[in-house]
């Protein structure tokens, strides 16, 4: 079914919106007709996507569903403060240039020039995951994930600029290393601080929403076949009704997914006040919120997405 | 043709072609004109140096005067280096060159109690507008460095309370403002962050710098180098308090914000009265004049009550997950009067302290000096404020720095919302 290029066994890009949603909905992936859209934009124009989002909504999964649907190797970076070149790009192997240096001083050879000519080759260097991207091992361009850039810091996004806009990054020692084609970039954010425009700008941008109960059902049936059906419309509905209260942190679809598997593994087929009490840590991840969720509003909302 | 201008003060030109024209011009007048044109944009706040002076010149010798509109451009291109600044090289450019008894009509304008049908040029900013007057006898003798916030609000109370208008600011009180905020830089302690930096006596091994070094000496043993922990500002964030009772304070404060806003990176300000507003946005224009203009604009809540519970319920809901990561400071002005009387004041309050490093609390009731911490709002906000300051003049502004610069009183634990 699967669309093969004979050449380098890569799998096409979708075609259209509908192949794109068709291709992520193989992977288990339900998205909706907008999220669907910018990626089947990202990869028509090859511009890298910026997935925007509160937490557990499914922004990393779709670097996975389009690293499997596209059939290619996907290269993660995850980013924190003070991640650096050394960490992303590439760093020297030291102790294997060191190793020469000592066995070119035993040869007795040892002229300087030619020394840092040696030393400085491809052969002493460690690539980290961007430079794994734009020069894959085997040719094939990567899916490029980089995850949660709102936890790097400022001179790191500055960095990426180059990055994105010229798929190439520069080794002082080496030149400048391009991608002979352009990997798929996934940028994704939990908006603990806003991004630099200038990194926007060369992206396309999507915000990923809380999805709507329909979807969610979805999501909950694909994901996790053995809860039963009408237990599944009671977890979607009691959800969907927990994120229209006031929260600290709404319950994201990843919660959702893990509460059902809870409930399924205490072998409840039905919601009710006591259980929702007892597995409510599933769903939400702060003291004020589950102090909020009160018996009588855990069995108001039990009702309501009962009868729903 | 350029129509009228200085120049036809200067010279009777008659039938001259228009580059003769500037030959026959006495050069004395034209070079005084830029000169004095240059000043007044000086004065408009545009950073032109006594160098555009020279460069002027030269481009209005190469251009001529033939053309109004060439003649304009080549001032511009010179006079003019951001693009926030060509309105207010438009709008003097068109005053100063366009009639020499404009100075003295708009004079007159400014004047609408002796010179009743005269219009107020309202499209014209003030501080433009006094850019172009002479310095009056004996105002700048008494706005003198001893001036506090309360005596540099000189322009009628009405004005401030009716339009909120900050194009209506005076030069005068820019300049007192400027002043104010050179004397306000925050300098905050710097932290240590997780990226490295070359030091000479660093904790951690520079292997690449130290292997580079050896090849150099020949693959040679060399002395090692070494790195360690760069430190920066933390982020700030200023929640700044905008409702009927601060609402003098805010006004001269919004200036001190624009200035920290554009002087470094991650710094966030929201203002709060009924609402909350993240003016950022609006503050990062580089032009304090249009800024504040559409800080104005988006705020719509001036001078009108405080719910500084809800507002802050709602920063803490929104905001503070995004803005207060890596150890952010909290800068909270406001004189904590709370129209809901403190309901639910504390608690918010608390949770805004345990999700920031440093939380300091600017009030400028404080200037009392029997200030008594009466009101439920104020009750309920101290408890959980690192540092409870005063800010309503030069003097407690200058010491606010000096303060921040202290490290903050509790341990720098990690902050809940990083």
């Amino acid at each position: 079914m699967i669309d093969v290029d004979d050449e380098r066994g890569l799998a096409h890009p979708p075609a259209t919106v509908d192949a794109t949603l068709d291709l992520l909905g193989r992977h288990d992936y339900v998205a909706d007709r907008k999220l669907a859209t910018a990626v089947f934009l990202a990869l028509k124009l090859s511009r890298p996507l910026f997935l925007e989002g509160e937490a557990g909504v499914g922004k990393t999964e779709i670097a996975n569903v389009l690293a499997a649907g596209l059939s290619r190797p996907l290269v993660r970076l995850q980013c924190y403060e003070g991640l650096d070149t050394a960490a992303a790009v590439y760093e020297w192997n030291y102790p294997r240039q060191m190793i020469e240096i000592r066995l070119a001083e035993a040869a007795g050879n040892v002229e300087r020039g030619e020394l840092a000519h040696d030393i400085f080759t491809t052969r002493f260097l460690l690539r980290r995951p961007l430079l794994q991207a734009l020069s894959p091992d085997d040719g094939a361009p990567p899916v490029l994930l980089i995850d949660e850039l709102d936890r790097a810091d400022e001179p790191f996004e500055a960095y990426l600029l180059e990055v994105l806009s010229d798929y190439q990054v520069t080794i002082p020692e080496l030149g400048t290393i391009r991608a002979a084609t352009p990997p798929v970039v996934v940028i994704t954010s939990n908006r603990t601080r806003e991004i630099h425009d200038a990194i926007k700008r060369r992206c396309l941008y999507h915000w990923v929403d809380y999805p709507d109960a329909a979807r969610e059902l979805a999501i909950v049936r694909r994901k996790c076949p053995a809860v039963p059906e009408s237990l599944a419309r009671e977890i979607v509905a009691f959800t969907q009704r927990l994120r229209a209260l006031d929260l600290f942190k709404s319950p994201g679809v990843a919660e959702t997914l893990d509460w059902a598997e809870a409930l399924v593994a205490l072998d409840r087929i039905t919601l009710d006040p006591q259980t929702v009490a007892d597995t409510l840590g599933a769903l939400l991840k702060y003291q004020d919120d589950v102090g909020a969720i009160t018996p009588e509003v855990a069995a108001k909302l039990v009702r309501e997405a009962q009868s729903a | 043709m350029i129509d009228a201008a200085p120049y036809a003060a200067v010279a009777p030109t008659g039938g001259l072609r228009p580059n003769a024209f500037l030959d026959a011009l006495p050069r004395g007048r034209l070079v005084e004109n830029v000169m004095h044109f240059v000043r007044i944009l000086r004065a408009a706040g545009l950073p032109v140096g006594p160098a555009k002076v020279l460069d002027a010149l030269a481009a209005v010798e190469a251009i001529g005067v033939s053309h109004r509109d060439d003649f304009r451009a080549a001032l511009a291109a010179v006079l003019v280096s951001r693009r926030e600044h060509q309105p207010v090289f438009e709008q003097a450019f068109a005053l100063f060159w366009r009639n020499p008894r404009l100075l003295e009509r708009m004079l007159a304008a400014l004047l609408p109690k002796v010179e009743g049908r005269a219009r107020a040029p309202d499209e014209l900013p003030a501080r433009l507008a006094q850019a172009m007057l002479p310095p009056a006898p004996g105002i700048r003798e008494t706005g003198d460095e001893e001036t506090d916030l309360d005596a540099a609000f000189s322009f009628s109370a009405r004005e401030v309370l009716q339009h909120k208008d900050f194009a209506s600011m005076t030069s005068d009180e820019l300049a007192q403002a400027k002043a104010l905020l050179r004397a306000m830089k925050l300098p905050l302690p710097r932290v240590r962050v997780r990226r490295t930096v070359a030091a000479p006596r660093g904790h951690a091994i520079d292997l690449r710098a130290t292997l580079r070094r050896s090849i150099g000496a020949g693959g040679a043993l060399t002395p090692l180098r070494f790195r360690t922990r760069r430190r920066r500002p933390p982020p700030l964030c200023v929640l700044c308090d905008i409702s009927g009772s601060m609402d003098r304070y805010a006004r001269m404060l919004l200036h001190f914000l624009h200035a920290v806003t554009n002087d470094r990176h991650r710094v966030h300000v929201l203002t709060f009265g009924t609402r909350l507003t993240n003016i950022t946005r609006h503050l990062r224009h580089r032009d304090v004049d249009v800024a504040l203009s559409r800080v104005a604009e988006a705020v719509e809540d001036w001078a009108g009550g405080t719910r500084i519970g809800r507002c802050l319920h709602e920063f803490n809901f929104r905001w503070s997950r995004r803005l207060l990561g890596q150890n952010a400071v909290v800068l909270l002005i406001s004189d904590g009067l709370d129209a809901d009387a403190g309901d639910g004041l504390a608690f918010e309050a608390e949770r805004l302290a345990k999700s920031c490093a440093r939380l300091v609390w600017l009030n400028p009731l404080l200037r009392y000096a029997g200030f008594e911490a009466r009101p439920a709002g104020i009750r309920a906000i101290l408890p959980h404020v690192d540092d409870f300051l005063p800010a309503h003049n030069l003097e407690t502004l200058t010491d606010l720095a000096h303060a921040l610069s202290r490290p903050p009183a509790r341990d720098p634990a990690p902050a809940l919302g990083a």
